[in-house]
């Protein structure tokens, strides 16, 4: 039995977790576990940029991964960069087992703006679906409402929806894969 | 586009950059690969095609700008983008400069790199997708109708060619219906200028206040019932070629403004004061003898000079007819194709009589000949009966009037009487032997009996 490990990394608040396990479970029909690994975030940190490279982050996520692993996300509150960007909400390996991604640019007080626990929450679950997805092989998508169109500032994640698009979930990767017998929801689509 | 059509090469000499950018652009479905330095992409670009190339500027070995300079020497059409640590305005500048698509900093937003490769994608699109216009207009531009293999037609498409590449003035001479405007046509669509416009205008067909302003055009209110601002052909030959048909009909004062505007390519709308510019190239024909019209003082000797930079002298078709069997053919297959007629082949009659004729009014005379041909055959041969000539002419001497069809006439008069003794028709011809060897094989007069050996 394999299953999605969602790990927290250094994390101060963990009262998202609960919320993001059940929806997680939920989209990708796998059992999922909550569990912390023995990963450093002080290894991944650039001083020059005060930012974590978050390459750095995942090569330790994949360094040596739990044997029913099927997929591992990594949860951070830290800021997240990759060299060439100023910055990313996540990385993931596409095709590959591992993800990581930051709720840092999730909250609206980064931005100046009043706190608000819920837009935070969804905003956390579609980057995490993003990030999985592309470790099921999915690609960005066209769809301005699939959860796979890429997402380059906050108010991007916002405008998308928490799922993902039936022409992508077709294309999910994994073995046995029926994203109709997996009782997918479409609900919106085609609306 | 679809993501999976673009190719993205990154040359970077940093593995966490080229790793990243990987990463990113994979995630969108690009076709991506990396190379750590110059050669190593120019190896790549050699095994596959790419679209879309971002460089850093500063890599050891060759650096991003010389890198670019050469991928523009493989493809100019490739998207380059240059990356860089250093906001450096003057290396920004000298890149653009050298033709990159736009220059980014490190780090770049990611908002900003999404946009600037969608950006890159737009251009990349564009460019491809005008080069493919440009082939298929090519493809669809018309065949040139000019058909002819005799020497005299090869020597005038030998010049069609060499002239068209230039951007010379050129002045067409030849009989009316030889075919001056195919010809003018022709050059045009083997010249630079051929996706612009060629304007005709036939200059003998325009009264001379009319003619002014079909050439130069006219303001609103230039003269009564000039109720609104006309464009004169000028104009409308910008970037291309104006063709000016009977040049040799034109009035005095027209050929002095016409003078002065190919000498200056400016001229004013009738009854306006504002100049206007035009780049056009001036082809023009005309079937008088314009160097006596210049010796009897109605055509302007400066003008004809301006317009006779390189002349084409088309022969009437009269002078080339071995084509007449050719063109003949061509015009009966064009007319069945366009009537939807089974209609294959002349008659031997027919085929003769059109050798026979004379063709005063050339090829313009042969077109309208053969078109009423199809129009009254019946069956799939034309007959002699379906041919009617305008100007029935008394059929000339077998071989033409030409001195070497004279010759060779007497040569094969000869032969007949000497029954192919070629020592013997030498005689009577008071030239050499080898002379007559040597006529026969310019006229192909070997037929069925073979001289050389009876000679022996």
């Amino acid at each position: 039995m394999s299953y999605i490990y969602i790990v927290p990394i250094e994390l101060a608040d963990h009262s998202y977790l609960e919320k993001l396990e059940a929806f997680i479970r939920d989209t990708f029909r796998f059992k999922t576990k909550i569990r912390e690994l023995d990963i450093r975030l002080a290894d991944a940190f650039d001083a020059h940029r005060g930012q974590h490279n978050s390459s750095l982050i995942l090569q330790q996520i994949i360094m040596s991964p739990p044997p029913d692993a099927e997929k591992i996300l990594g949860v951070v509150d830290v800021d997240l960069f990759i060299p060439i960007l100023t910055f990313v909400f996540g990385e993931a390996q596409l095709k590959g087992i591992g993800s990581v991604v930051s709720t840092h640019r999730l909250h609206n007080r980064f931005y100046g703006l009043p706190e608000d626990r819920e837009v935070t929450t969804e905003r956390l679950l579609k980057e995490s679906v993003h990030e999985l997805g592309h470790t099921f092989g999915l690609i960005h998508c066209a769809q301005p409402r699939c959860v796979m169109n890429s997402s380059t500032y906050v108010e991007n994640i916002d405008q998308k929806s928490t799922d993902i698009c039936p022409l992508c979930s077709k294309n999910i990767k994994v073995e046995n894969w029926n994203p109709f017998t997996k009782g997918f929801q479409f609900s919106w689509w085609g609306k | 586009m679809k993501p999976e059509e673009i190719g993205i090469l990154i040359v970077d000499d940093e593995a966490s950059v080229r790793d990243s950018l990987y990463q990113w652009f994979t995630s969108d479905g690009y076709r991506v690969d990396t190379a750590d330095e110059a050669t190593s992409a120019l190896k790549k670009l050699q095994e596959n095609p790419w679209d879309i190339i971002l460089l850093d500027i500063k890599m050891p070995g060759m650096d991003g700008i010389e890198l670019q300079n050469r991928i523009k020497q493989i493809d100019k059409n490739i998207v380059t983008i240059i990356i860089t640590a250093y906001a450096s305005v003057d290396t920004a500048i000298q890149a653009l400069k050298d033709g990159a698509f736009d220059y980014v900093t490190k780090p770049i937003d990611p908002d900003d790199l999404s946009k600037l490769i969608r950006n890159a994608v737009e251009k990349r699109r564009l460019l491809t997708e005008n080069i493919q216009l440009r082939q298929q207009i090519e493809e669809l531009m018309l065949p040139d109708e000019v058909v002819g293999e005799s020497p005299a037609m090869k020597k005038v498409m030998e010049m069609v060619n060499s002239v068209a590449k230039t951007d010379s003035t050129v002045m067409i001479l030849g009989e009316s219906g030889t075919g001056k405007e195919l010809i003018a046509r022709a050059i045009h669509s083997r010249s630079l200028r051929r996706y612009f416009p060629i304007i005709t205008i036939n200059c003998g067909a325009y009264p001379e206040g009319l003619l002014e302003s079909e050439l130069f055009g006219h303001e609103k209110g230039a003269f009564t019932g000039a109720i609104y601002r006309r464009k004169g052909k000028l104009e409308m030959a910008d970037k291309g070629t104006l063709f000016l048909d009977e040049i040799g009909n034109i009035s005095e004062k027209m050929q002095m403004d016409l003078l002065r505007v190919i000498e200056t390519k400016k001229f004013t709308r009738l009854g306006g004061d504002k100049t206007v510019d035009a780049d056009f190239r001036v082809i023009s024909a005309t079937n008088k003898d314009l160097e006596k019209s210049i010796k009897e003082g109605s055509f302007r000797e400066d003008l004809y000079y301006r317009l006779n930079v390189f002349s084409i002298v088309l022969p009437p078709l009269r002078e080339r007819r071995t084509d007449i069997p050719l063109l003949a053919r061509y015009l009966l297959s064009k007319y069945a194709s366009s009537m939807n007629k089974q209609v294959d082949d002349f008659s031997p009659e027919a085929g003769e009589m059109l050798r026979q004729y004379d063709w005063p009014g050339n090829v313009r005379e042969m077109r309208n000949v053969i078109e009423r041909a199809m129009v009254v055959v019946k069956g799939t041969q034309i007959q002699a009966a379906d041919l009617s000539f305008p100007f029935p002419s008394p059929p000339p001497p077998a071989g033409g009037e030409s001195l070497e069809d004279v010759e060779k006439e007497q040569i094969v008069k000869i032969l007949n009487q000497t029954k192919g003794n070629i020592a013997q028709a030498a005689d009577i011809l008071k030239v050499s032997r080898l002379t007559i060897y040597n006529k026969m094989e310019k006229y192909h007069l070997k037929d069925g009996r073979n001289p050389d050996k009876r000679d022996k």
